[in-house]
Formats: structure tokens, sequence, C-alpha cells
């Protein structure tokens, strides 16, 4: 059928809701049918909007949260009332920690029943209250499309987030006239507290001209604002170092002379000690959450702050500072540049230039060989091989810290994490959404041994749908980061962190997934150019270290220049001189 | 500190919620909180009152205007406003003792609304201070109080300035620094309450 969306037309509330989709430009979503949500599956076919069916519905969420990290555009998931939509609850936290724009769409109960413990009725709007940026309830057709642009526009808008649409099966039933321009959300005035003064810009100007010691804190608002041009004309103008929070990594170039690395909980030595010597912080579309300050009290005492955030509410949160911009970065940052003169940073580079030799990790792939093969090791060689252009989605844990370390991302969008609830399970679905939003991208799944297993029914989706995805799983027979923190706080009491795993490569067989296994380091080169070349899914399992750790480690609550170091005596280096 | 927020927020199921719900997830109490009609069609004014650190005032009415149904926020403590609430107490009377409320009430000029045997209703309109008051003298005699309801306080800001008018006047208020975002230095201390040029022709009574 061609597209509604021109014309008025009178159809039933389920095309509606795919034609207001299609007027949004959404032309793929993932999702699972049920009986709430059948009269909108029975529809479908009338529409050109791909649906990826997926194996569990925190999968579907995921999938949109990664096809939006990857794509900038809004990621749609649609499920069933009752259980359906709880399961997509952990996939909606997720995006609602990271800010990622989501709309979810549930079916629900007849109106009629609404309230009276229905089959598979659950009050899915109560219980996403707090994990959504918004939600709605549609009891009534007409109310579909402007619901779902308004959900659009909100998700889209300001700092973005995940919004869900709960929509009662007589409602998809009932017909509406469908008048998608008319369903257009109401122009609302712009945020009251989205002002930027003048002053405060001169202020900033002011305090970047006279900084000694300055650092950019670059966050995801960075990619979020699309602002990358401007913070690298803020960075390269003014001579100031840039540190990547988890989630900004790719906001600003690795490989640029001017990139320090990650910083915080397992951020780089050099770069928190940076942090802890600065004189001005200027925190771009970051929120100074406690995995990159540690300590408050202890947190950059040396250093003014000018806080630039789209969202008021971050401001003096956990950081007081003393300049606070708040609106979108590229718009503020356009305002402050033409404030910003050249200024000679070559003291303070060198400063830290200085702190990192004295603890740079060396380039790993010039470690000794001695039969052993560490997940640094297939991160860094993943790297090189994919020459840093794949898009990267990765799980929780340490493969995700050492993701984050030896992966260098030099482009935005190019590595999909779960940064702010750390949710295992996250790297297959999100990487299947990855690949469905760029066809085009190379897209590696990397996970533990641990997460996989909590969503790898997802590879069945990877073979329904014929994705070109290369599956890594850094296999080191326990739950890492558990057994890390076992290791340290808790006296190497290892209880219920060694986890059993069935044998990786049949199971993906068993899917006609071609796979394979990693157990040595000079195995791993070929193994991966394997998987590239190889036209359609593969997965590699890499039997990797079993009791290795990553350093350098904050402990919560210690200061950010607290580190626990890397023993000595272990091949992982991490000082110059060990190299 | 007490903290005192008119939100304006659309009239739709939920909404009450949303709001109740932001002040939960920060861990503030809400001490009170009234809601009804405003000058607007389809917007209810919402008078909330939070017992909060004073620096917790600008984020809480930044998470507010977070909560897509609120249109607009106004945190009433900085300034110049008048603030009432309305309560009904119901006092156990004898024929003794009856004569002797009439005339608390006459001196707090509150009003006896209903008159039963054994019973009586006070109303009575105020400053919470004042019905504190009242409720004090009730207690000192062996009258006793069986039954309070209060609404809890509603605040209006004083001179000519509207919801609208506030609007279109926020650049204005920007430049002022009134509604700047309290600075690091700024934080500690509480803002000083600053009105319109007009409130200062105006008899600050006590309320």
């Amino acid at each position: 059928m061609s597209s509604q969306i021109d014309q008025k037309t009178r159809l039933t509330g389920a095309e509606i809701i795919w034609a207001t989709l299609e007027g949004e430009g959404v032309r793929e979503v993932f999702g699972y049918p049920g009986g709430a949500i059948l009269p909108a599956y029975d529809a479908l076919r009338k529409f050109p909007i791909r649906h990826i069916l997926v194996r569990h519905e925190q999968g579907a969420v995921h999938m949109a949260d990664g096809y939006a990290r990857a794509s900038g555009r809004v990621g749609v998931a649609i499920a069933t009332s009752g259980p359906g939509a709880t399961n997509m609850v952990t996939g909606i936290a997720t995006a609602m920690l990271d800010s990622i724009p989501l709309v979810c769409i549930t079916g629900q109960v007849p109106s009629k029943v609404l309230g009276t413990d229905a089959f598979q009725e659950v009050d899915i709007t109560g219980i996403t209250l707090p994990v959504t940026k918004h939600n709605y309830v549609v009891t009534r057709a007409e109310d579909i499309a402007p619901a779902l642009r308004d959900a659009f526009r909100v998700a889209n808008s300001g700092r973005p987030g995940p919004v869900l649409v709960d929509i009662t099966k007589d409602a998809q039933q009932a017909t509406a006239e469908f008048d998608f321009a008319a369903a257009a959300p109401e122009k609302l005035g712009s945020h009251p507290m989205l002002h930027v003064a003048q002053q405060s810009i001169v202020d900033a100007a002011e305090l970047i001209r006279s900084a000694k010691r300055p650092l950019i804190l670059a966050g995801h608002g960075i990619i979020h604002s699309g602002a990358m041009e401007q913070v690298r004309t803020l960075a390269e103008r003014a001579q100031i170092p840039v540190a990547c929070t988890l989630l900004g990594l790719g906001s600003f170039p690795a490989s640029h002379e001017l990139n320090l690395g990650m910083m915080g909980m397992h951020g780089e030595s050099w770069v928190n000690h940076s942090i802890q010597e600065a004189d001005l912080l200027i925190a771009c579309g970051m929120r100074f959450d406690d995995r990159v300050t540690g300590s408050l009290a202890t947190y950059a005492t040396k250093a003014k702050k000018i806080h630039i955030d789209i969202d008021p509410s971050e401001i003096n949160k956990n950081v007081p500072v003393q300049v606070a911009l708040i609106g979108d970065l590229a718009q503020v940052l356009d305002q402050l540049l033409p404030l910003i003169r050249r200024r000679d940073g070559a003291a303070w580079i060198h400063a830290i230039n200085r702190m990192k030799g004295d603890a740079a990790v060396l380039d790993i792939k010039n470690l000794p060989d001695n039969g052993h093969l560490y997940a640094a090791h297939v991160i860094n060689d993943l790297w090189r091989a994919t020459s840093g252009d794949a898009v990267i989605a990765t799980d929780v844990g340490q493969h995700q810290m050492w993701e984050a370390q030896y992966y260098k991302h030099e482009e935005p969008r190019s590595l999909i994490t779960s940064g702010g609830l750390g949710t295992m399970g996250f790297a297959l679905p999100a990487a299947i959404g990855a690949k469905i939003a760029c066809p085009g991208k190379e897209v590696w799944a990397i996970a533990g041994d641990g997460g996989f297993q909590m969503t790898m029914p997802e590879l069945a989706t990877i073979a329904q749908e014929k994705l070109d995805i290369n599956i890594a799983i850094i296999n080191n027979g326990y739950l890492g980061m558990i057994r890390q923190w076992q290791e340290t706080f808790y006296e190497k009491n290892y209880e219920c962190s060694p986890i059993f795993s069935p044998d990786f490569v049949k199971l993906a067989e068993a899917f006609g997934i071609r796979a394979a296994a990693v157990r040595t380091r000079s195995e791993v080169m070929s193994v991966v150019e394997a998987a590239r070349t190889h036209k359609g899914p593969f997965l590699i399992n890499f039997l990797v270290e079993q009791e290795d750790t990553v350093y350098p480690m904050i402990v919560p609550g210690a200061a950010l220049h607290e580190m626990i170091r890397r023993p000595s005596g272990n091949p992982l280096v991490e000082t110059a001189s060990d190299a | 500190m007490l903290h005192t927020f008119v939100a304006y927020v659309e009239d739709k199921p939920g909404v009450l919620t949303r709001v109740a719900s932001l002040f939960r997830r920060l861990n503030i109490n809400i001490s009170s909180v009234t809601v009804g009609g405003s000058e607007r069609t389809g917007i209810s004014r919402m008078t909330l009152v939070a017992d909060a650190p004073p620096a917790a005032g600008h984020r809480i009415m930044a998470s507010l205007y977070k909560l897509e149904n609120v249109v607009q926020v106004d945190d009433v403590g900085r300034f110049s406003s008048v603030s009432r609430e309305l309560a009904l107490i119901k006092v156990a009377t004898t024929p003794k003792t009856r004569s002797h409320i009439f005339e608390l009430v006459n001196v707090f000029r509150a009003r006896v609304v209903d008159l039963a045997p054994g019973s009586l209703m006070i109303e009575i309109t105020g400053s919470e201070s004042k019905i504190e008051g009242l409720l004090q003298v009730l207690n000192e005699n062996e009258d006793r109080v069986l039954e309070i309801s209060r609404t809890g306080r509603m605040v209006m800001r004083r001179g000519h300035h509207t919801s609208r008018v506030l609007e279109a006047l926020g650049d204005v208020e920007s430049q002022n620094g009134a509604v700047r975002l309290p600075t690091a230095e700024a934080l500690p201390e509480e803002e000083e309450t600053e009105g319109f040029p007009s409130d200062s022709d105006l008899p600050q009574q006590q309320t």
C-alpha cells in the first residue's frame, strides 16, 4: 500500500500506528507480537517498515538502543502488554541512564477492562514512570497519532531519552481520521531555564584565557549535540588537552595529540592525575558521575569548573561549578568560540606528557609472548585488525573496560556500551541494532562469557535476519569484574563468580553461525581476519587468562588520584620502563 | 529549610503522581501540596512546600521542568509573596466552654461554621503561624480538638505580575540575576528576597 501520510484518510488505530511511524521516518522496528498488540501486527504488512523479530523483549529495546546510538535516529521497539511490556523495562532503564532517544510501543488490554487485572494486564506506564522521559496511555484511535508524534518530539529533544506509548487493543481496532500534519506536537516555548546569559559566556572565556592548566572533559553530550567540530576547535585553538568519559569516547579523535584518553575508575593514571592537577575543568556534556569523580570531597579541588550541559538539573548536582552554560552544546560553543583566543598550552601539555611517560601503557603488541592470551591482547588486536573503523558494542564488565582502554575510537557512534546502568546482556542485541542501522559498517559485539549468556538467544535473531555481525566472547570462566572485586575487597572469596559456559562454538553452529575458538595469542589475528572476511555472522570464543584484573582501578569512595596500580611482575606492563 | 514552589501543570490524569514521584526519588518529604484551577484553561496550579537543604531549590526546580506536563515553575520562597492556608477545626464543647471558644474565634478572626450539641466547627484562614496559634490556645484548655483538616500553603507573589507577565519578563529577570543559576560561591547563602520595584510601594504587612 502506498504511503498514507500525505492525505487525510480513515484508518484503524493499528494502521495509524504504522502510518505515524512511517511519517516520522521510521524504517525498522524491533519487536515481539502478543495478544494485545496483534491488531497492530495484522496491519504491518501494509506499510514499508521492516520488523525484526527478537527472542526476548529486553533484546528488542537494546536493539532499538543500539540502533539509536549507532545512527543518531530514534530507535523503536514494540511489544505486547503484561510480560512483553515488563520485559522491556531493563532496556528502557538502560536507555534512560544513557539519554538514548527511544519510542517503545506496548499493547494494552481493552480500555473497558483497564484496572481489572485482566489477562496480561500490567500498569506499564506506572512501572516505567521513573525510567522514561515521559509516557502515554492511549485509549482512543484518534489519540494515537498525536501521542506518537509527541513521543518522538520528547525522545529526541533537549536531553534525549526513552518514551513509552501504551495503546489499548480497542484503540488499535477502532477507526479514526488520520491526518499526519494535524497530529504534529504543539510548538512548545523554549525551556525557561535554557538561557545562556551573555555574561556567563564572557565569564567562561575569561576563565579559559587565564587558566594555566585547563582540561576539557568530553562527554556523551558532544555526540548527542553533534558538537565534535566545536569541541575540537576549542581544544586546538586554546591548546587544551581532552579527557573522555566512557560514553564520550569517540567524541574526540583518539589519535589526536590533545587526546588524553578515558578518565575515571578505570581511566589511565595520567588522565586522572591531570584532572586532580588542573586549575580549570571545562565539562562538555558530561554529568560528573561517581564513576568519573571518585570521592567528591577530593575531586579536582584546585580547579574552577565550567559546566556546559543541556539539562539544568545536572548543574551543581555532584560538583559545584563557577560558570554554568545551559543549552545545546554546539550552540553554546558557537557563542563561546568567538571569544576564545589562541593560547600557549605547551607547559601544561609537557607536564602531562611527563606524567604519561611515567605510566603509559606501551603498545601491548610488543609484549613478550609467554603463551598466555590476555583480554587486552584480544582487544588490541581487534583494534589493529579493524583499523579502529568498526562499530563495537560491548557488554558490561572487565572486557568493557579493556575495550575502552585498548580500542582507540576515532569517530563518534563507534562505541556502543551501557555506561550508566551497566546492563549485562547489552552487547549482542545492541550490535544487532547497530548493524540494522548501519548495514555498511563492520559491527562487532564484544561480551564476556557471563553477559553473553544473558541474551544469547538473540543469536537466533542474527540467524533469521542473516546479519553479518562478528561476535567476540572474552571467555575467562568467571564473572570477571565480580571476581576482581572479590579479589580486591572480599579476600578472594570467589563466591558464585566462577561460571560454566556451554561450548560456544557448538552453540553458534547450532544456530547456523560460523564459529571458532582461540586459545593463544598467535591465533588471534588469523581468526579475526577469517571472521572479517566471512560473509555472514561469525563467533569467536577467546579463552583468555582466567584471573586477570583491570588496572588502574579506583576503589569506590577513594580520591581520583589514589589508583590501585598493576602490581609489578605482571606481564601486562603499565609503566614505560617495564617494556 | 522549607522551599515553596508554585508549579503550573497540565490538568491531566497522572500528573500529580509524576510530580510526587519526583520528590520521592529525591528523597524529599512534601510538607504540603495544594492543587486547583488557575487563570489558564487546562492548566492547574500547584503549591508545593518541601523541606530540603537550601541549595536543593535549584535542582528541584530544574527537575520539575524536566516533567513534560509541567508548564512553569516559580520558586516563590525567594520573593515577596502572600501565603495563606485554610483549616477546619472541630472542637468538642460543653454549654460551659462554648462562649469561651467563641471568644477565641473572634480574636483570631476565624468563623464558626457548624454548631451542634457537643461540638462546633471553626473555619480559619491565614498564615500557618496564625493557625498554629489558634490550635495552641485551643489545646491549652480542656477543649478537645476532635478533627483538623488543613489545606496546606497557597502562595502568590505580590505585585502586578501574573504568570504570563513573568514569562514575558523572563529575559529581564535573568539579567537582574533573579533566575541566574546559583554559582558555587552563592550556594551556601540564601538568595536575597527581591521583588519588582513596585513592591516597595506596597505595605509590607506581616502575613
